[in-house]
């Protein structure tokens, strides 16, 4: 009796065990790996700014201490403009609120709500190839559909006149949702109908829209009186998402929307009959089809829907910030958005949070190459190797010694050409 | 047992579907039937089209104008190509199938070109001469492709070892002043690139895609930093030495043919030199099969005592040395200039080449000539003052690579272990 007691004890005990412990060391098996890569990819980037600095080799012709005290100085230089230009200035927030000056506030804080404003179209960036990635397809052409989402939300923008705001702006949105759609859904379909590979066919249409939206601004949708610029008319009023506060501080109601759309895609994706199947085609096509799951219709669905979301990122930054559309729209978030989705797992609220941190370095190194002249491009070589540790995990384990986790499920890419069988 | 399969093997290689076989036809057809509603429709029978034979700036190897009544030329070559559909769908070519869809494509450029230059003349030598010159980084891209994926890997990465080859040929030619040490950084520079690749794809076994995606964000990053740190800032580190035309003794001399393929840059006598190197390494030496076995079936080929890593790196690092060559070509066998993002897409047009030439030397340096074609036909169309837009006609080598795609994929010799990380057991 006694006994039994004991075991029933114990029972619940190891049952807490199992609910309690796993999910901490889960939690901490999913972080360890991208944040020590985000240090690592950090402490690489120090490296390349103390290797590349001239007064760094003249203090060690000098003397070998003066020579890493040099390179320490350079590199604090760099990084404290970096985190001044992305978090803002500690001691003038703090002058700012004990002021009491609400405008002071508020320019105080700008930097942060600037690396908000930036994030905004990494968010919609980068959940569009999270959910690429989660339908098994590898979403490169982020940053074609990002050109053809912004020129459609532009057309809409300043073709439609006389609506209220509160049709234009959603309706020019959307219209970027679907510009960004249709771009997706043509690799889409080219890989369910005839396995062309999405990989080479989705930078092929970055480069046609590219080209397509070069001519479009120079052609039909140029700006009367530009002179042959490639830029196109001043969006209505009616159209433009708002900003909150007065010109020299960005931040704007698209950071909500894209929050927004975090949590559709999680819904979507994690609580919908139709976003399993689309995960289950992801994870394992061959079950997918035994289950009689269509994979060429979910194919074809998860592109287009990934297209979409690279469409809103291009047209929430016409109608939010540029306000007109001209070639330098980009700067190169198709790239960075695969980055972002694996630094989060895949995860929109993973996501989410690599989006504000990649928003926050690249906010920092624009005042950084102002204040250091470091080129901005920095940041793409920190990137690339934050995602080369996150890829590739092992690395990361054996540099800081830690555990092998245990066997989890992962999405399965197609590895090869298609086709095939 | 095995003899049996491998017969059984080879005859489903060459053998082309009944669909197949008929889209192709109605493809060949429905390019006949262009030619004759759009070109021939449209242009009066006593225009004339005169090509010009001999690419400016040429002396040797000179060769007479063409001049070729416009209709007449075009009602040949609509007629033909209707005869080429006819018989792919009646009887079919059988393995020559992708061969006449691309002659029916050159047809279709060819009648393009005539029409537009009607009443005009076109330098079609010099347009031919730079399509050769444009195609060698999407061919070598391509062979690079060969290589590495002929073992088994995967290699996406051929964009970015070619943007570092041009950026650290640019810089290392202009320090030295030599474009052949400048050849050599470039090529080490993508070799250590290739490395990465075979390091991440092989030993850590992750997405081979992934893999070469890092190395081409690495690679944009890296060049445009060190571009902006240091060519920019300092012109004199961005001025290579480019290699000089060199006319071939004899063969230069030749009319048309000569100035075009005979009298022209170093790195096109290298793409047909690596062309025979790896077709016969290839397919004619042991060390090519071992390395096809190793792509095709690494299990087998282990069994049998073939190192499959070792073969899988050798594999990937002859790559990066192709890709380099690549890389060079753009800032020391043309520009002469290192500019961010110079590849533009190349490497993957390369592949696509690949694809499109059934992962053979010999077929990716023919589906390159048709890309270079490709884009040499935009660059010189807007100087004729064409109606199209330059843009659009920019369009023209990638929507050519995705129609390739989308036609030819899977119906050619993938390797079958392409892609697959391999786990000795």
């Amino acid at each position: 009796m006694n006994k039994k007691s004991e075991e029933k004890q114990n029972a619940g005990k190891l049952l807490l065990e199992e609910i309690n412990q796993p999910k901490k060391r889960r939690i901490w098996g999913v972080i360890s790996v991208p944040l020590l890569a985000i240090v690592t990819g950090v402490i690489i980037g120090a490296i390349l700014i103390a290797a590349t600095s001239n007064n760094v080799y003249e203090a060690f012709d000098e003397s070998f201490l003066n020579g890493i005290g040099t390179s320490f100085s350079e590199i604090f230089i760099a990084y404290r403009s970096m985190f001044t230009g992305s978090i803002g200035d500690p001691v003038r927030i703090v002058n700012a609120f004990s002021s009491g000056d609400a405008r002071e506030i508020r320019s105080a804080l700008n930097p942060i709500l600037e690396s908000l404003v930036q994030a905004t179209p990494y968010i919609f960036a980068g959940l569009a190839v999270a959910l690429g990635f989660r339908a098994g397809l590898f979403n490169i052409g982020v940053e074609g559909q990002l050109f053809i989402g912004a020129a459609c939300a532009t057309y809409v923008g300043y073709a439609v006149k006389g609506l209220p705001g509160i049709i234009h702006m959603p309706l020019a949105f959307l219209a970027g949702g679907l510009g960004g759609a249709l771009w997706g859904f043509i690799p889409g379909f080219l890989k369910a109908t005839t396995g062309g590979h999405e990989v080479i066919n989705t930078i092929m249409m970055n480069y046609i829209a590219f080209r397509l939206t070069e001519w479009l601004l120079s052609g039909p949708m140029t700006r009367p009186g530009s002179g042959g610029m490639p830029i196109s008319p001043i969006i209505e009023e009616s159209a433009q998402i708002p900003q909150f506060f007065q010109t020299p501080i960005r931040f704007h109601l698209g950071f909500f929307i894209a929050l927004g759309f975090a949590w559709l895609v999680w819904w979507l994706l994690f609580k919908t009959k139709w976003g399993l199947n689309l995960r289950t085609v992801g994870t394992n096509p061959r079950a997918a089809k035994y289950a009689g799951l269509s994979v060429v219709k979910n194919t074809m669905i998860g592109m287009a829907l990934s297209g979409g979301l690279a469409g809103l990122a291009g047209a929430v930054q016409i109608l939010a910030l540029n306000h007109s559309m001209a070639l330098g729209l980009s700067s190169g978030y198709g790239f960075d958005s695969i980055a972002l989705a694996l630094i989060g797992n895949n995860h929109p609220l993973g996501v989410v949070l690599s989006s504000i941190l990649f928003g926050t370095l690249r906010n920092g190194a624009t005042r950084m190459m102002v204040i250091a002249r470091i080129p901005i491009d920095i940041v793409d070589v920190i990137q690339a190797i934050i995602l080369m540790l996150v890829a590739a995990p092992a690395i990361i384990r054996t540099l800081y010694r830690l555990r092998e986790p245990k066997q989890e499920e992962t999405t399965v890419f197609v590895s090869g050409w298609g086709g095939g069988q | 047992m095995s003899t049996s399969t491998q017969a059984i093997k080879h005859k489903r290689i060459y053998e082309v579907s009944p669909t197949r076989k008929m889209v192709m036809g109605i493809i060949e057809i429905l390019i006949g039937l262009f030619i004759f509603l759009v070109f021939v429709r449209t242009i009066s029978g006593d225009i004339t089209t005169r090509y010009v034979m001999t690419p400016g700036g040429i002396d040797i190897g000179v060769a007479g104008d063409w001049v070729l009544p416009t209709r007449l030329t075009l009602i040949i070559l609509g007629g033909v190509t209707l005869l080429i559909g006819a018989f792919q769908l009646i009887k079919g070519f059988g393995r020559a199938t992708n061969a006449m869809v691309g002659l029916t494509g050159m047809f279709l450029i060819f009648g393009f070109l005539t029409w537009q230059a009607g009443g005009t003349s076109l330098n079609l030598a010099g347009m031919l001469s730079s399509a050769v010159l444009l195609s060698v980084p999407i061919t070598l891209g391509a062979f690079s492709g060969v290589l590495s994926e002929r073992a088994g890997v995967v290699n996406i990465a051929i964009e970015g070892m070619m943007l570092m080859g041009s950026m650290v040929g640019a810089l290392i030619g202009s320090i030295t002043d030599s474009a052949w040490l400048g050849l050599i950084g470039a090529i080490v520079s993508a070799v250590l690139l290739a490395l990465i690749h075979a390091l991440l794809s092989i030993k850590y076994r992750i997405n081979q895609v992934i893999s070469g995606t890092v190395i081409n964000i690495f690679s944009a990053g890296m060049t445009a930093f060190i571009s902006q740190k240091f060519l920019q800032a300092n012109q004199a580190l961005n001025s290579p030495p480019i290699f000089p035309r060199i006319p071939l003794p004899g063969l230069a001399h030749i009319p048309v043919l000569g100035p075009i393929l005979f009298n022209t840059n170093l790195f096109v006598y290298i793409m047909f030199i690596l062309l025979i190197i790896i077709q016969v390494a290839l397919f004619s030496t042991r060390w090519g099969l071992r390395l096809r076995s190793v792509g095709e079936h690494p299990k087998a080929a282990d069994t049998l005592g073939i190192d499959v890593i070792k073969t899988r790196y050798m594999a990937v690092i002859l790559s990066g040395i192709v890709a380099g060559i690549g890389g060079a070509f753009f800032t020391l066998g043309s520009v002469g200039r290192f500019d961010e993002g110079m590849t533009a897409g190349k490497g993957f047009i390369g592949l696509a080449a690949m694809i499109f030439g059934n992962w053979t030397p010999i077929g990716s340096l023919g589906a390159g000539f048709l890309f270079g074609f490709a884009d040499a036909i935009g660059s010189k169309l807007s100087l004729l003052g064409s109606a199209i837009p330059a843009q659009i006609m920019g369009m023209a080598a990638y929507l050519i690579t995705m129609i390739v795609l989308a036609g030819f994929i899977g119906k050619g010799h993938t390797p079958a272990a392409d892609g697959e990380p391999y786990v000795k057991e």
